[in-house]
C-alpha cells in the first residue's frame, strides 16, 4: 500500500510541469506502470483520486497503461512475454532471463491548457 | 490543449537521494545491507545472530525501520550496538529520504557496516532504493514454498535470501526443496540459505558468505 506515496510523487512532477509551461489547468495525465512493480493499478487510481484534490490536476484524468513483464534470453536470443508465473529460467536452455519490460513507473505526458 | 512530453521517471527524486546515500556511506568506506521482509520473518533475530557472531571484528550500526514502536532499536542496543529508530507512521517502507534524515542525527563515523531493517512489508520496500550495497530479504519457512510465485518482485529484487526459522520445517508440512526450487525459479542467481536462528543451523554459512561480500567490496 505504497500507492499514496508514489501519487504524491506523481502529482508532485505533474505540477512543476504544468507550473513550467504556464498551465493553469492539468486535463490528462499519461502514466506508464509495469507489472513487475510493487505498485497495483487499481490502488494508485485511489490514491490519485485523493492527492490530486486541491491541485493544478484536481480534475484530470489519469490514464494508466500496465506494462506486462517481457524478458530474455541472451543466449537463445529469445523473448518471452506476460506468463503469469514470474519464472526467470530459459525454458530452452536454463539460462537466467533479463528483464526487458515490467519495471516501468513512469509519467509519459501531461495534456494542459 | 497542449500535450508535454514529461518521459519522467515517477522515483527520479528517490533515486537521486539513493544516490547521495551511496555516496556518504563511501565517504565513511561503509558497507550498507537492506534487510527486507513480510512482518515477523525474522529480520530483527537474523540481525542479533549476526551481531553476536562478528561484532568483534566489524564496528556495527543499525537503522531500524518500523511503523511504530522503538522495540526492534532497544533490541538492538541491548547489545551495545548504535541503533537509530525511524517510525515511518503509516507508511508501509522505508525510502531514500528517510535515509538520508536520518543521517543528519546518527552519526557513522568509525562504522564498518549498516544494517538496515526495513518495516515489514512483503512488497512496497522492493521498490524503493536507499543506496545500500546488498538487498538481503528474510523469509520465513513457515509461510508456504508458494510465497515466491505469489510475491515475486521482492524475491527478484534481492542477492540473497535466507530462508528462516527451519526448525518449525517438522511441524509445518512445508518442503523445503520445493521452497527452494520455487525462490530459484523467481531469483536464479540469488544466493540461498536455510537458517534458523533457534538453532543455531546454516548462520555460519550465511556469514562467511557475507563477509567474503564485504571483502569484494
Ligand atoms: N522458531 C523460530 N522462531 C524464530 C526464528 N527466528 C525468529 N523467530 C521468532 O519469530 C518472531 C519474529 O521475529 P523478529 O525477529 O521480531 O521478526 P521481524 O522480521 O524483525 O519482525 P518485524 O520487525 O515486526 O517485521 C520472534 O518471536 C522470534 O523469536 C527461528 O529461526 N525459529
Ligand atoms: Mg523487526
Ligand atoms: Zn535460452
Amino acid at each position: 500500500m505504497h500507492e499514496v506515496g508514489i501519487a504524491q510523487s506523481i502529482l508532485t512532477i505533474v505540477e512543476k510541469e504544468a507550473d513550467k509551461s504556464g498551465a493553469s489547468n492539468v486535463k490528462r495525465v499519461k502514466l506508464i506502470v509495469g507489472e513487475f512493480t510493487g505498485v497495483v493499478k487499481e490502488s494508485l487510481e485511489f490514491a490519485l483520486d485523493i492527492v490530486k484534490k486541491n491541485t493544478s490536476a484536481q480534475n484530470a484524468e489519469f490514464i494508466i497503461e500496465t506494462v506486462k513483464l517481457k524478458t530474455y534470453c541472451q543466449e537463445c536470443d529469445k523473448t518471452f512475454i506476460g506468463k503469469d508465473d514470474a519464472h526467470f529460467l530459459c525454458p530452452d536452455c536454463s539460462g537466467i532471463l533479463g528483464i526487458v519490460e515490467g519495471k516501468e513507473l513512469k509519467i509519459e505526458f501531461i495534456d494542459v491548457e | 490543449m497542449h500535450i508535454i512530453d514529461v518521459n519522467s521517471q515517477i522515483l527520479k527524486e528517490n533515486s537521486r537521494l539513493a544516490e547521495e546515500n551511496k555516496k556518504l556511506f563511501a565517504k565513511y568506506d561503509l558497507h550498507v545491507t537492506n534487510f527486507m521482509s513480510a512482518p515477523g520473518a525474522g529480520k530483527t533475530t537474523v540481525l542479533e545472530e549476526t551481531i553476536k557472531r562478528i561484532s568483534s571484528k566489524y564496528k556495527i550500526s543499525v537503522i531500524e525501520g518500523d511503523l511504530r514502536t522503538s522495540i526492534d532499536s532497544e533490541r538492538i542496543e541491548a547489545l551495545n550496538i548504535p541503533s537509530y529508530q525511524i517510525t515511518t507512521g503509516t507508511v508501509c517502507h522505508l525510502d531514500a529520504r528517510m535515509i538520508h534524515n536520518a543521517l543528519h542525527d546518527f552519526k557513522l563515523e568509525g562504522s564498518d557496516l549498516l544494517f538496515i531493517e526495513n518495516v515489514g512489508n512483503l512488497v512496497c520496500p522492493a521498490d524503493f532504493e536507499l543506496g545500500e550495497d546488498l538487498k538481503a530479504m528474510v523469509f520465513s519457512v513457515v509461510e508456504g514454498a508458494e510465497k515466491p510465485k505469489k510475491y515475486p518482485v521482492m524475491f527478484h529484487s534481492v542477492e540473497v535470501v535466507l530462508l528462516n526459522k527451519i526448525d518449525l520445517i517438522p511441524y509445518s508440512g512445508v518442503s523445503l526443496e520445493e521452497l527452494i526450487s520455487n525462490v530459484k525459479e523467481v531469483n536464479p542467481s540469488a544466493k540461498i540459505f536455510p537458517i534458523s536462528c533457534r538453532t543455531g543451523e546454516g548462520i555460519d554459512e550465511w556469514i562467511d558468505w557475507f563477509i567474503g561480500k564485504i571483502n569484494s567490496k
